[in-house]
């Protein structure tokens, strides 16, 4: 996760020095390098032309900007109305004991963030829980746990 | 991809994509929707690729495999559907491919076991399954039949003839008559008269020349709903036939549609129905020889639940964080840039190539006066046929959950039904038959909103439910106006005593006041309607608050402080998987003899339950 400028330049040369693209390219940003440091920042902000203070402002308003390095894979618990009612809630628990780590926070080895989201849009397969890429649906602690040993 | 010039161009290809397509020639249609995704869809669709291409079958007789977006019963999935049998098969797995391209496509014969069952009637055809028989798919009429990749296939169901008709034979003032004769109302939630929306807008725009926006909101946040993103995955081409009749009245050249980060794939699938618009020139310079130029751009989402709010999604395509301001003035008079910009959900977009095609007295013929044409739905929670429904406005509550949901599975009927996301309300069994449109549902306390549908029964606790939107609100608030940052703080706080059995009798007529004022004085609607979910549970559900605080009991079985779990000695067999998942390891007992859970170290969190195969865990 190296963070030379080469890569960061190819990123903003997509976008006009124009400070309506501040969301865009910090989320390009962010998929690139996976998440905000002060030296991207200050490269977005200083090729679009946005004062500092507005990108980190930016940055802290939208949930989806994370501002420390993220792991390797993402858990990222659906608790949606619909998976609140099918135990959603009790899944991110047992995640948290699984994992040992708060939801919103990353393993200290780096290998899993695990998230909570307000709805994936998967509402009939509740409760549901993505794993990276991958959808998991009416899922279970306990097939989970199988899983994420796998990884 | 050849530039389509003009209307012959256009009706030529589609003509020839027509005389090309062997109506003989089986198709299977594969959905590729969110539920059947995560049921595997992907590997049924390969399998069929693969079984076919085992089979050797002469190219020109080879079936088809179209990957569609979602057909709507995601319970049931992975959903195929077969061409020209008009065969629906349910559940398919990716083992049963062999089978089916060996009977059906090659025989023509019906794989009895994977047609939709109920109630001992197998149906063949989906239009025949009880599910499907009451809607009425106008918005998401190509969703589930078409590849949404692939331009040719949305011209084939009869895309951009709308835009052709409307560029071509009607004035701008024209369209506008149209959609506000047709009745169309804002899908999003507000319910404002789309017509009327825009008439101010080209009003505005008149008065002050200079650039017009059209903006395509597709930042579905309510939790619970999915309507948008089947529709931008399912037929994109639907939602920018829509924007750019819709720019051509307005005399706009530039459109956005501002996509929630959590939808990637209806993110990717616009992306490439622009980049297939343009290529053929349906978006971009001189759209089919008319002289008028329009191209649409996505922005994408950051994780903002105001960013639905529509100067909040302003402000975020202007770069900014989400907040709104007041209104007025609207965003039809000043909006983005401080230019006339009409905002309007997706699905509102993806009403009007049909009501150009098909008349504005057909469209208001439907549903029922003041809320015409009909609503797509995400019936989900405790019902038995959970997923995507599109139905004619009108219809009941009732009629909804027991007769297309097929009621809730296990009890004779349901206890209440959340509509209108964070901003509604709960609607209790007592008025199932309140029709569902704009002003009845407003009448009893909720709101249409943006479709989500979330069916509740008696294990659920109306409390948890109240607390869980204002828990949701009181983190998206974005903190501008003190009503709503302070005011939902202060909300949250009285549920969650009542949650662990505090307060008094006199605390739930507080509660209702701060609801009050929390209502009047929010600068915008998440504030604004934030109250709902309590002040319709308050008033429908009093006894269950009373339960809390008075007796200190969770009728519902869900409020933990109130709450202790057991385990059946009739039922447990003696598994000893709650033992070993058990976190504090207060469960005991030898194998294959009942289990006990010791109580006083029990910090029910409900692990023992989930994992339980016999459901011997009792809660009470």
């Amino acid at each position: 996760m190296s963070e030379s400028f080469g890569n960061i330049e190819a990123i903003l040369d997509r976008f006009p020095p124009q400070p309506e693209h501040l969301i865009s390219a910090l989320q390009d940003v962010q998929a690139k390098f996976n998440y905000i440091s002060p030296a991207t920042m200050r490269a977005v902000c200083d090729h679009l032309g946005v004062p500092i203070s507005r990108g980190w402002a930016v940055a802290t308003f939208y949930k989806s900007f994370s501002l420390v390095p993220r792991g390797m894979h993402d858990i990222r618990v659906c608790l949606g109305t619909a998976c609140h009612l099918k135990g959603g809630g009790r899944i991110v628990e047992g995640l948290e004991r699984e994992l040992a780590v708060e939801r919103e926070h990353t393993t200290k080895d780096l290998q899993f963030t695990l998230e909570t989201v307000r709805c994936l849009g998967t509402c009939a397969i509740a409760p549901v829980v993505m794993v990276d890429e991958e959808y998991v649906g009416e899922a279970n602690i306990r097939s989970l746990k199988k899983q994420l040993k796998k990884i | 991809m050849e530039r389509i010039n003009n209307v012959a161009d256009l009706e030529a290809l589609r003509e020839s994509l027509h005389a090309a397509h062997d109506p003989e020639r089986p198709v299977v249609r594969v959905c590729l929707g969110p539920g059947c995704l995560a049921k595997g869809a992907n590997k049924v669709s390969q399998a069929f690729r693969a079984v076919i291409k085992a089979k050797k079958i002469e190219a020109s007789l080879q079936p088809l495999i179209k990957e569609t977006g979602c057909h709507g019963f995601c319970s049931q999935g992975t959903l195929v559907n077969l061409d020209p049998f008009d065969l629906f098969y349910v559940q398919v797995k990716p083992e049963d491919a062999e089978e089916i391209v060996e009977n059906t496509l090659l025989k023509g014969q019906a794989v009895e076991r994977l047609l939709y069952g109920e109630n001992g009637t197998r149906y063949r055809s989906s239009s025949e399954v009880p599910f499907y028989q009451m809607q009425q798919k106008i918005v998401l009429r190509n969703a589930g039949v078409i590849d949404p990749l692939k331009i040719e296939d949305a011209l084939m169901a009869g895309a951009y003839a709308s835009l052709a008709k409307a560029l071509t034979t009607m004035t701008p003032e024209k369209i506008i008559d149209v959609i506000e004769a047709s009745g169309l109302r804002g899908r999003g939630g507000g319910g404002f008269p789309t017509g009327r929306k825009w008439r101010i807008a080209a009003a505005n725009a008149r008065k002050n020349p200079g650039s017009v926006y059209v903006v395509g909101n597709g930042d579905e946040g309510d939790p619970g709903a999915f309507m948008d993103r089947t529709l931008m995955e399912g037929d994109p081409h639907a939602v920018l036939e829509g924007m750019i009749i819709g720019a051509y009245a307005l005399g706009s050249n530039q459109g956005y549609i501002y996509v929630r980060m959590e939808y990637p794939l209806a993110i990717r699938h616009l992306t490439l129905a622009i980049e297939q618009a343009r290529a053929m020139g349906l978006l971009g310079r001189n759209i089919l020889d008319t002289g008028f130029d329009f191209d649409i751009q996505i922005n994408r989402g950051a994780g903002a639940f105001v960013c639905g709010e529509e100067t909040a999604l302003i402000a975020s395509l202007e770069g900014r964080a989400g907040e709104p301001i007041p209104r007025p003035p609207y965003p039809a008079e000043k909006g983005l840039w401080g230019r006339p910009t009409i905002i309007n959900n997706v699905e509102t977009w993806a009403n009007v190539p049909c009501i150009i095609e098909k008349g504005p007295d057909w469209y208001a013929s439907l549903g029922v006066p003041h809320s015409t044409g009909t609503k797509v739905f995400s019936l989900v929670g405790k019902v038995k046929n959970s997923g995507l429904i599109e139905v004619p406005m009108g219809i009941t509550l009732g009629q909804i959950v027991d007769e297309i949901g097929g009621g809730v599975p296990g009890q004779d009927r349901f206890k209440a039904v959340q509509t209108g996301g964070p901003s509604g309300g709960c609607i209790p069994y007592e008025l199932k038959d309140t029709p569902v449109d704009y002003d009845s549902l407003s009448k009893v306390g909720s709101i249409m909103g943006s479709g989500g549908m979330i069916v509740m029964d008696q294990r659920d606790c109306v409390v948890d439910v109240a607390r869980y939107f204002l828990q949701f609100l009181e983190e998206e608030s974005c903190g501008k106006c003190l009503p709503c940052r302070l005011g939902l703080k202060s909300m949250l706080e009285f549920l969650d005593r009542f949650a662990k059995g505090q307060g008094s009798q006199e605390d739930i007529g507080e509660l209702h006041s701060l609801a009050r004022a929390i209502m009047k004085g929010s600068l915008c609607a998440l504030g604004g309607t934030a109250p709902n979910p309590i002040l319709t549970t308050v008033k429908y559900f009093e006894d269950e608050y009373l339960a809390h605080v008075v007796e200190h009991k969770c009728p519902g079985g869900v409020c933990r402080d109130l709450i202790t779990y057991s385990i059946d000695p009739e039922i447990c067999n003696g598994c000893g998987l709650c033992i070993r998942n058990c976190p504090q390891e207060c469960i005991s007992g030898e194998k294959k003899k009942s289990h006990t859970i010791d109580a006083s170290a029990c910090i029910r969190c409900g692990q023992c339950m989930d994992v339980c195969p016999v459901d011997a865990v009792m809660v009470a």
